[in-house]
């Protein structure tokens, strides 16, 4: 399923139009913003561009135990089930306003969740 | 994993580490600055062309051709041989041509650097005042200028600064580096309209960017706001009016950020000013240069207001990085 719909929303470049709305989204969301607002930009699009090629089921493959590691700071900061909720709907939002079709973004959302309880520490 | 030998050690590189990282967390000593692949500090030579081309953007095509490369962005596919340069060669010499008060804290310095021939507008420079004392200054020349010009802020306590400030005199000689950043124009779209951030004597990259600029004919608006504290930080004042008599694309707007406001000059910060006037930034190209503060808040602004992270150019003045 994942590399049929990687190639169905449009590989690489459908994940650097989506980076560009949902970081844009993401900061200008109060609920989040906090968790994503990194002096360094850039380099905080490019984790961004990396959840979503993942989020695509393009070739980007973390762990249960990278995203773990990766986002245990931010779960001593207060990151919960709210929060991941606010972040998918977010994603959503950014699909929807590309056009990208509702069965894929459907797909998105099923990835996005296998992901949860290791994003939150469960 | 690769492994790298540096006179005639092994070191081993970790899968998703770069070769900065694993030669200093073997104790190397490599010196390095901006870890982005920018400032070129950590720059060393391999032996054969084994190196990834994403470590050698930047360098110039010489240097490419010798196998050089940033070890802060070469993440190595196989193993390497490399060689730490010596300092030494990449130094230039310039001679003080002037030096000339700004405002009650800046200096133009000029410098004659005669095997210096191509630069970007917008670059910086590190001055060496001994082996162990070096600072950034941008440059606020263009390249069909005589002189280089650098436009120094004394620091309190900035030593480096305060030596320029005190001691430094026309004909004087001493050394730099070749010119490094990546904040400046490319004459490729020149309909599009820029806007220019700055405070305090980070208006020395946007004068040289401005004046490229202008230089190749870009027609699209270019919006410059300069911002002090107060009235006696801001200088070249009569210089940008008399620049926007003569290019009506050019547009300067001094900004005080202190209640003692003279009509002549925006209240408030130049950001805070800057972003009323333009809430709507797609299609916009941005350069933001000084106070480290304003440079992250400036472009996390411009891009929530439309323009694209690659459109946004940004020159933060680190304390003890540039003074």
């Amino acid at each position: 399923m994942s590399a049929n719909l990687y190639e169905k929303i449009g590989g690489d470049a459908a994940v650097n139009a989506a980076v560009d709305v949902f970081y844009r989204r993401v900061l200008s969301d109060e609920r989040i913003s906090d968790f994503f607002d990194d002096v360094d930009m850039e380099h905080q699009a490019a984790k961004q561009k990396a959840f979503l090629t993942m989020a695509f089921g393009g070739p980007v493959h973390y762990t249960g135990a990278d995203m773990r590691k990766g986002h245990a700071h931010l779960v001593t900061r207060g990151l919960n089930d709210s929060h991941f909720d606010a972040v998918v709907e977010n994603l959503v939002a950014s699909l929807q306003a590309l056009n990208v079709p509702a069965e894929l973004i459907a797909e998105v959302g099923v990835v996005c969740e296998t992901t949860r309880n290791d994003v939150l520490g469960k | 994993m690769a492994q790298l030998t540096v006179n005639q050690v092994r070191y081993q590189c970790n899968a998703d580490e770069t070769v900065l990282d694993a030669l200093t967390r073997s104790g190397v000593a490599v010196p390095y600055s901006c870890r982005n692949g920018i400032c070129q500090t950590c720059v060393m030579q391999s032996s054969s062309a084994n190196v990834p081309i994403t470590a050698q953007n930047g360098l110039k095509p010489t240097l490419q051709a010798q196998n050089y490369f940033m070890a802060c962005v070469c993440y190595p596919t196989e193993d390497m041989t490399i060689t730490l340069p010596d300092n030494a060669d990449r130094l230039l010499s310039a001679t003080v041509t002037a030096v000339r008060q700004l405002n009650d804290d800046i200096k133009c310095v000029g410098l004659d650097c005669p095997s210096l021939q191509n630069y970007h507008a917008g670059q910086f420079i590190n001055l060496y005042q001994d082996n162990d004392n070096t600072r950034s200054y941008s440059l606020a020349s263009v390249p069909t200028d005589p002189y280089l010009r650098l436009h120094v802020r004394r620091m309190p306590d900035g030593r480096v600064s305060n030596w320029i400030h005190n001691e430094l005199k026309v004909g004087d000689r001493v050394q730099i580096s070749a010119p490094v950043g990546a904040c400046f124009y490319v004459p490729d779209t020149p309909q599009q309209p820029l806007l220019l951030i700055g405070t305090g004597s980070g208006l020395a990259p946007l004068m040289g960017i401005i004046r490229d600029a202008l230089n190749h004919r870009h027609f699209g608006d270019i919006y410059l706001y300069h911002g002090s504290h107060d009235v006696t930080g801001l200088y070249l004042v009569n210089e940008l009016c008399e620049m926007t008599v003569h290019y009506s694309n050019f547009h300067y707007v001094p900004c005080v950020s202190s209640t003692n406001i003279d009509n002549r000059y925006q209240a408030g910060r130049a950001m805070d000013v800057a972003f009323v006037a333009h809430p709507h930034l797609a299609g916009w190209r941005i350069f933001l240069c000084g106070n480290p503060n304003m440079v992250t808040s400036a472009r996390k602004k411009a891009y929530l207001a439309g323009a694209k992270m690659n459109d946004i150019y940004a020159d933060a003045y680190l304390i003890n990085h540039k003074r």
